[in-house]
C-alpha cells in the first residue's frame, strides 16, 4: 500500500516535468557610475544552430510616450537583435516586450507554454543577451543550452553593460 | 567665389574619377532607423579625406531620393556651405531608401590652329604653354563641360580641330533602411550596385556579395576600390581592391566596422549622343558596416 502511494506520488511529480520544459534565467544589470545614466535597452532571445532568432524572450525598452514618441527609435541600437528579429517585429509584443529595468538581478522564468517557446522544437540552442545603453556602451553574451533534452546550465560574465547571466534549462 | 566652387563641383561630376583624387560622397547620419517619425540628415561633399569635408560642397540640384515604393522626391531643408551640403530625408515608408546624386551630360575638348601653334612653340621651348597643362582643357583649344547635345553645334568654334566628345553618367549614392530592409530595384542606367547582400545588412568580419551593373546588365572585369572612412587617423588609405567576375559579382569581407566608400568607373562606346565616341561611367556608394 505504501509502495503504491509513493509510486503514484512519484509519477505525479516526475511525469509532468518530463514534458514541461522550463527555462530559468538570471540577468544582472550592473550598477554603473555615470554622470548621465540611462537604463539599458536589453534583448533576450534564443538562436538556433543556423544563427537565426528562434524565440524572443524579453525586450526591455522605453515604451512610454515622450516628446520624441516611444523609445522605438533606439531599438536598432540592439544591433544583433534588431537584425535577427526586431526589424521584422511589430512591437509591443505581449509577454515579450516591457519597460526598461533598473540595475540589479532580474530572474526570468519561461515555461514551455510561453508563446515563443511553445513552437521551439527540442535541440541545441544559444541564449543571447544584448544590452545597449544611451550615451553608454553595448554588450552581447551567449550561452549554449539544450532544450527538452538533457538538463543544462550555463553562465557568462559581462564586462561592461551586463553582469553575470546564468541559465538553467529543464527538459 | 561661390560660382567658381559650383562650377568646379559640376566639372568634377563629369571627369573620370581616376583623373581626380577628390572623392565624392553622401553620408547619412544613420543607415538603420526605426520609430514613428524617422528622419536622417545627409552630408554631401567632394573631399580628399574620408569623410571630412575639406574641398568643395556637393551641389544638391541632382539629388534624387527614391522611397521603397519607387516614388522619388527632392531633399528637404537643403543647405550648401563652403565645404559641404546638408539635407534631410523623412522616411515615411518602411523599407529601404536610395539617396543618390545623379549626374549626366556631355563634355567636349578640341584644338584650334592657334592652340596647336602655341603648343608647338611651347614644345620647342619658345613660349610657355597657354593655359597650363593641368586644367580640364589641358592646354587644348577649348573645353565644354556639362553641355547638352545642342551646345555641341553652337558652342564649339567652326575652326575647331580634333574635337573629342565624351558622354558621362555618374551616380553617387547611399542606402538607408527604416524597419526591415526591402529590395533595391536597379535603375537600369549607367553603373550601379545591385545588392545580393543587402547594403544595410553589413557586419564586420562577414562577407558581403554584390553585383555591379551597366545599364542593368552585369559589368564584368571592372575594378572596385573600397576605402574605410576615418582616413585622417591612419597613415595609409588601406584600400581594398576587387574586380568583378563575368557575372558582375564581387565579394568583400569587411575588416572593421565603419563607413566605407566604394568606387568604380569604366568607359564604353554605348553613347546616346551621336557625336560622342566614348561614354564614361562612374559609381560611388557609402556603406555602413556595423560591429558584431
Amino acid at each position: 500500500m505504501r509502495v503504491t502511494v509513493s509510486l503514484v506520488l512519484g509519477s505525479l511529480l516526475v511525469a509532468p516535468s518530463a514534458q514541461a520544459g522550463e527555462l530559468s534565467l538570471n540577468v544582472e544589470l550592473p550598477r554603473i557610475n555615470a554622470a548621465e545614466y540611462h537604463r539599458p535597452y536589453v534583448a533576450v532571445w534564443v538562436e538556433g544552430a543556423d544563427g537565426k532568432a528562434a524565440a524572443d524572450l524579453a525586450v526591455w525598452y522605453q515604451d512610454k510616450d515622450t516628446k520624441e514618441g516611444h523609445g522605438t527609435k533606439w531599438l536598432p541600437d540592439l544591433r544583433q537583435w534588431w537584425r535577427k528579429s526586431g526589424r521584422t517585429l511589430k512591437v509591443p509584443v505581449d509577454g515579450v516586450t516591457g519597460p526598461t529595468r533598473p540595475a540589479g538581478k532580474h530572474a526570468l522564468n519561461f515555461d514551455e507554454k510561453h508563446p515563443a517557446l511553445a513552437k521551439l522544437p527540442p535541440g541545441q540552442y544559444t541564449l543571447v543577451v544584448e544590452a545597449a545603453r544611451e550615451v553608454g556602451g553595448r554588450e552581447l553574451l551567449k550561452i549554449p543550452f539544450e532544450w527538452k533534452g538533457k538538463p543544462s546550465t550555463g553562465s557568462a560574465q559581462g564586462k561592461t553593460e551586463l553582469g553575470k547571466v546564468s541559465l538553467s534549462a529543464k527538459p | 567665389m561661390k560660382r567658381t566652387t559650383l562650377a568646379l563641383a559640376a566639372a568634377l561630376c563629369l571627369l573620370p574619377l581616376s583623373a581626380v583624387a577628390h572623392k565624392q560622397w553622401l553620408v547619412p547620419s544613420s543607415t538603420v532607423v526605426a520609430g514613428q517619425d524617422a528622419w536622417v540628415t545627409v552630408d554631401a561633399a567632394v573631399s580628399n579625406q574620408l569623410y571630412y569635408p575639406d574641398h568643395v560642397a556637393m551641389r544638391l540640384d541632382n539629388i534624387v531620393v527614391t522611397a521603397p515604393d519607387g516614388s522619388v522626391s527632392k531633399p528637404q531643408n537643403p543647405a550648401t556651405g563652403k565645404y559641404r551640403s546638408v539635407f534631410d530625408v523623412q522616411l515615411e515608408q518602411e523599407g529601404t531608401y536610395r539617396i543618390a546624386n545623379l549626374s549626366g551630360g556631355v563634355s567636349a575638348r578640341w584644338d584650334t590652329p592657334e592652340s596647336l601653334a602655341a603648343a608647338k612653340a611651347a614644345k620647342d621651348g619658345k613660349a610657355p604653354a597657354a593655359g597650363g597643362m593641368g586644367g580640364p582643357g589641358g592646354g587644348r583649344g577649348g573645353f565644354l563641360r556639362n553641355a547638352t547635345p545642342e551646345d555641341l553645334a553652337t558652342k564649339i568654334p567652326k575652326n575647331a580641330l580634333n574635337v573629342q566628345v565624351t558622354e558621362g553618367i555618374g551616380r553617387v549614392e547611399t542606402f538607408v533602411t527604416h524597419g526591415a530592409p526591402s529590395s533595391v530595384a536597379a535603375a537600369g542606367k549607367g553603373l550601379e550596385l545591385a545588392p545580393v547582400t543587402h547594403p544595410n545588412d553589413l557586419f564586420a568580419g562577414e562577407e558581403a556579395t554584390f553585383k555591379l551593373l551597366v545599364d542593368g546588365q552585369p559589368a564584368a572585369g571592372v575594378e572596385i576600390e573600397i576605402i574605410r572612412g576615418g582616413t585622417r587617423y591612419r597613415n595609409a588609405q588601406d584600400e581594398i581592391k576587387v574586380t568583378t567576375a563575368a557575372d558582375g559579382s564581387f565579394k568583400v569581407t569587411w575588416p572593421d566596422a565603419g563607413m566605407y566608400w566604394l568606387e568604380a568607373s569604366t568607359t564604353d562606346a554605348k553613347t546616346s549622343v551621336p557625336q560622342a565616341k566614348q561614354r564614361r561611367l562612374s559609381y560611388v556608394a557609402t556603406l555602413e558596416v556595423l560591429p558584431q
